[in-house]
């Protein structure tokens, strides 16, 4: 197609050492670094390497920071440098950085090499328009010097420097020959930055540079990696966390052809064979000759009596809890209230089912001293590190190569990396690299799931119906702390991830206390697409809505009185409105709405349903939806991951239940755990409210909306309320009845 | 005895097993890993290929089941993806993760070369074999009438 379908097969090292010219690195999170502006020249042999090069022919190689998992960052962050930068597209080729966290960690990560959170472009952005500003500048100082003219005289176009009045020009490339990189980075100011009506790639859609690669097979993720001399792993793994074999049998898994031994591990127990084959057999064959320490402290879990716990814990006021938000005097609020309305929800675990099964390639040299990882992590600075603590080894000797991710949704992106040190360990046992692949059903049962919750919610309203207090107990099993000990240390023992999405910062809700029952239940959690929004939303959402049949008005105008001081959520629910024509009567069919202001990213959404009340299955006929995400750098990839968003939200809300007895996962494939096929699939239509605001998160918006919409429509279609996720129709029948 | 075959107009052999699912002999032997590994149960269609022309589960078929016959993975659909169905996915923008799409392609090519005009509904119930996490289906749905119009 373009100059960029070689991309993918370049090498760090071939950039590294073979791009002759320029290179630049200001860093992005530490002043300190910025001295690793450096030459390529210079730069060859040592361990850090730049964000941009310039070849005398004219090709740009700009470094990509995120990981990608098909979110579209490998493309949006290096045409943030490129814009500013002033380059030719066409010329640019993108190149995943090196994991040297210093230059190239995520401002929003406190500078760790992790891509999460949707918050890629929102956090890369500044500094990146400030580091692409950085290059034009040097270049047009050494064309200034070059052309003896004052540097204020000089523009440029696309890749080329211009001397307008003497009708001169010279190409990056040409400048990129004799240029010099100054010691100190020049100092860019805002006004220095081109003004959005100047944008040339910001804002216009662009083909994401890998998907030409993802056409035709070519495209390479972790499990496609091949090394010489490579066995085949597989780990069968205790069932519950913290479970260890205690007797194996390993008898029948002897007699399988091109297996050659097992492995004990301390959690579980390993295949090493000739071929995968051989591996996926003597899992099978293990399965049931294992015998397992009831070590960890799930077993004996049961999820349906664990939500009747969490349920009756929230709904009891004697029931443990901490303050987690706490603003205005809601209590006092309450007293004054003329009318008082509350309700319960429950959400189930869920799974996040990334295409791809979870796999890595290792290689560990005979001293132990370093190794090689091949791998797809959402963060190559956990990867690293992870390895590096099992080895007990410093984190320069884990040699990574990142690959691309068949889906990521949070699931790798765990400290401890645990699909990657089962390919390290089997290694280390081998004596030879070895590719361990994780079977669908271990994918399943190994799962970390997004987490059981059940949640009380109670608002007062004043004799006008206004909302004048609210007041939420949410019990809810922990994530953080098993994800992610570090962060949850960091973060003072507060677990970000499954309390997100309570505080309404953005509604004129000023008096609100929110309690957390904080639940450990050993059971393996993760954060997961739209992370605790989508839970929590399920519950708030479909309680203002109870809100709004309370008081006999319609739902958008509730929404658009809640939002009176946020114009930009009031645009995305009256466009969202407009676009399903809210006030349409339908034959059969009812709406619901939701709305939410997803870390400073509005979105709106209206289901159209229908239901079979004899079976109890909803059909989603239609979606629409409203999204102001700021500045979006790549609008058509913002839409994209929106009706990705949007139908993830759809599994989650209708089909998508993990069930857990005696710790262990009962569901282990696609057959009993039913995500969305295309037969699932509404008509969706999403528009982009655009505006000039700083970019906000794009990838995971829509999902926590598609819930409460549904069992708002449902609510309009019935006049009953579904008050558990995922709605499934023996649920539905059930409320029906 | 090897078990002979043709993959992507090419002879091909395999010593393993015979029962050995097709999916691992043509992408840990034969190297093209465009087929991938999904769910080894026939259920999300990311090992999809053709065999004597019709779309298979590639997990679901054993080695032996394709002595004599012939393979062709998304790295024989054509050259320089230029098979309209691989241009209509560009075209479209379709991939997001791009995990599924070697087998979303196969199977989109199979159901064109069957019925070159599909309506959406027989699009739908077609491609229903094929998961996609990332949820691209109304992509591919698009992809698959531009497909029909353009080839």
């Amino acid at each position: 197609m373009t100059a960029h379908d070689r991309t993918i097969n370049v090498t760090r090292r071939d950039v590294m050492i073979g791009a002759l010219g320029l290179t630049f690195a200001f860093a992005t999170t530490r002043l300190d670094i910025a001295k690793a502006a450096v030459t390529a020249r210079e730069m060859t042999g040592k361990s850090i390497s730049p964000w941009v090069s310039i070849a005398p022919d004219g090709s740009i190689s700009i470094m990509s920071p995120a990981t990608e998992m098909g979110q579209g960052s490998m493309t949006s962050l290096p045409r943030i440098i490129a814009e500013e930068l002033d380059a030719d597209w066409d010329k640019v080729r993108i190149v995943p950085a090196p994991p040297i966290d210093e230059v190239y960690g995520n401002p929003g990560f406190q500078g760790m090499l992790y891509t999460a959170g949707s918050n890629a472009v929102r956090s890369y952005y500044d500094p990146l328009r400030i580091f692409g500003a950085q290059v034009r500048r040097v270049l047009l100082d050494n064309a200034a010097k070059k052309l003896n003219v004052p540097v204020a005289e000089l523009t440029t176009q696309p890749s080329v420097v211009v001397h307008a009045k003497s009708g001169r020009k010279l190409t990056y490339g040409e400048i990129a020959a004799f240029a010099e990189v100054p010691a100190k980075a020049p100092d860019i100011k805002p006004a220095d930055l081109k003004k959005p009506s100047d944008f040339r790639l910001i804002g216009h859609d662009v083909m994401r540079v890998e998907l030409p690669n993802k056409v035709n097979g070519s495209a390479q993720y972790a499990i496609d990696v091949q090394v010489p001399g490579m066995l085949y792993a597989t780990v069968l793994r205790a069932p519950v966390e913290g479970g260890a074999p205690a007797r194996i049998d390993d008898a029948a898994v002897k007699r399988i052809p091109g297996v050659i031994r097992t492995v004990k591990l301390d959690y579980g127990v390993g295949v090493l064979a000739q071929h995968p084959y051989a591996a996926i057999e003597a899992r099978t064959a293990l399965l049931n000759n294992v015998t397992w320490s009831r070590n960890g402290k799930a077993w004996g879990f049961d999820s349906d009596k664990a939500a009747d716990e969490f349920a009756a814990a929230v709904r009891d006021p004697k029931a443990p809890s901490t303050i987690w938000d706490k603003r205005g005097d809601s209590t006092g609020q309450f007293a004054k209230a003329s009318t008082i309305i509350e309700a319960d929800y429950l959400n189930d675990y869920t799974y996040h089912a990334q295409m791809e099964p979870l796999n890595a390639v290792a290689s560990v040299s005979p001293s132990g001293d370093s190794c090689e990882i091949w791998c797809g992590t959402q963060s190559q600075t956990m990867a690293q590190e992870a390895v590096a603590k099992v080895l007990n080894i410093p984190r320069k000797q884990v040699k990574l190569h990142d690959t691309l991710l068949g889906g990521g949704f949070g699931r790798r992106g765990h400290r401890d990396e645990e699909f990657i040190i089962d390919a390290v360990l089997m290694a280390k046992a081998a004596g030879k690299p070895v590719k361990v692949i994780w079977t669908r059903e271990d994918d399943v049962h190994n799962g970390r799931m997004r987490p059981l919750s059940a949640h009380y919610l109670k608002a007062g309203l004043d004799k006008n119906g206004k909302i004048i207090a609210w007041h939420q107990r949410i019990a809810v099993d922990r994530v953080l702390p098993f994800a992610d000990p570090v962060r949850y240390e960091n973060a003072k023992g507060r677990d970000g991830i499954v309390m997100r999405g309570v505080e309404f910062l953005t509604y004129d809700l000023p008096d609100i206390t929110t309690e957390q029952l904080y639940r450990d239940t050993g059971v393996r959690t993760s954060p997961l697409r739209g992370v605790g929004w989508t839970a929590n939303i399920f519950a708030a959402e479909a309680f203002l809505d109870e809100i709004a049949a309370k008081r006999k008005i319609d739902p958008v105008a509730l929404r658009l009185e809640l939002l009176k001081d946020f114009p930009r959520g009031r645009a995305v629910v009256q466009r969202c409105a407009e676009m399903a024509e809210w006030g349409k009567k339908r034959d059969g069919r009812a709406l619901g709405l939701a709305f939410v202001d997803y870390s400073n990213t509005p979105i709106a959404g209206i289901v159209e349903v229908s239901l079979d009340r004899s079976s109890g299955v909803i059909k989603v006929h239609n979606v629409w939806s409203a999204i102001d995400c700021g500045t979006a750098v790549h609008p058509d990839n913002v839409i994209a991951q929106t009706e990705s968003s949007i139908v993830y939200g759809l599994g989650m809300s209708l089909s998508e239940r993990i069930t857990v007895k005696d710790g262990a996962i009962k569901q282990s494939n696609f057959f009993d755990y039913r995500v969305p096929r295309m037969s699932d699939i509404p008509e969706i239509k999403v528009e982009l409210v655009r505006t000039e605001n700083h970019p906000t998160g794009a990838g995971q918006m829509g999902t926590p909306m598609i819930g409460p919409a549904i069992s708002n429509a449902v609510f309009a279609l019935t006049g009953k309320r579904l008050r558990q996720s995922p709605m499934t129709p023996d649920r539905v029948k059930r409320a029906l009845a | 005895m090897p078990v002979r075959f043709t993959v992507n107009a090419k002879a091909a052999s395999s010593d393993l097993p015979p029962h050995t699912p097709l999916l691992w002999v043509i992408r840990e032997e034969l190297k093209l890993t465009g087929t991938k590994f999904g769910c080894g149960a026939g259920l999300c269609g990311a090992c999809m290929v053709h065999i004597d022309g019709k779309r298979a589960f590639s997990c679901q078929t054993q080695l032996s089941d394709v002595q004599g016959r012939t393979v062709t993975t998304i790295e024989g659909l054509s050259a320089n993806s230029s098979h309209p169905v691989q241009k209509a996915w560009l075209a479209e923008r379709v991939p997001q993760c791009g995990y599924c799409q070697s087998g979303q392609i196969m199977s989109a090519a199979a159901l064109l070369k069957d019925n070159p005009h599909p309506t959406r509904e027989e699009i739908v119930a077609h491609m229903s074999t094929n998961i996609c996490r990332c949820g691209t289906y109304p992509r591919i749905v698009r992809a698959i009438q531009r497909a029909a119009r353009e080839a």
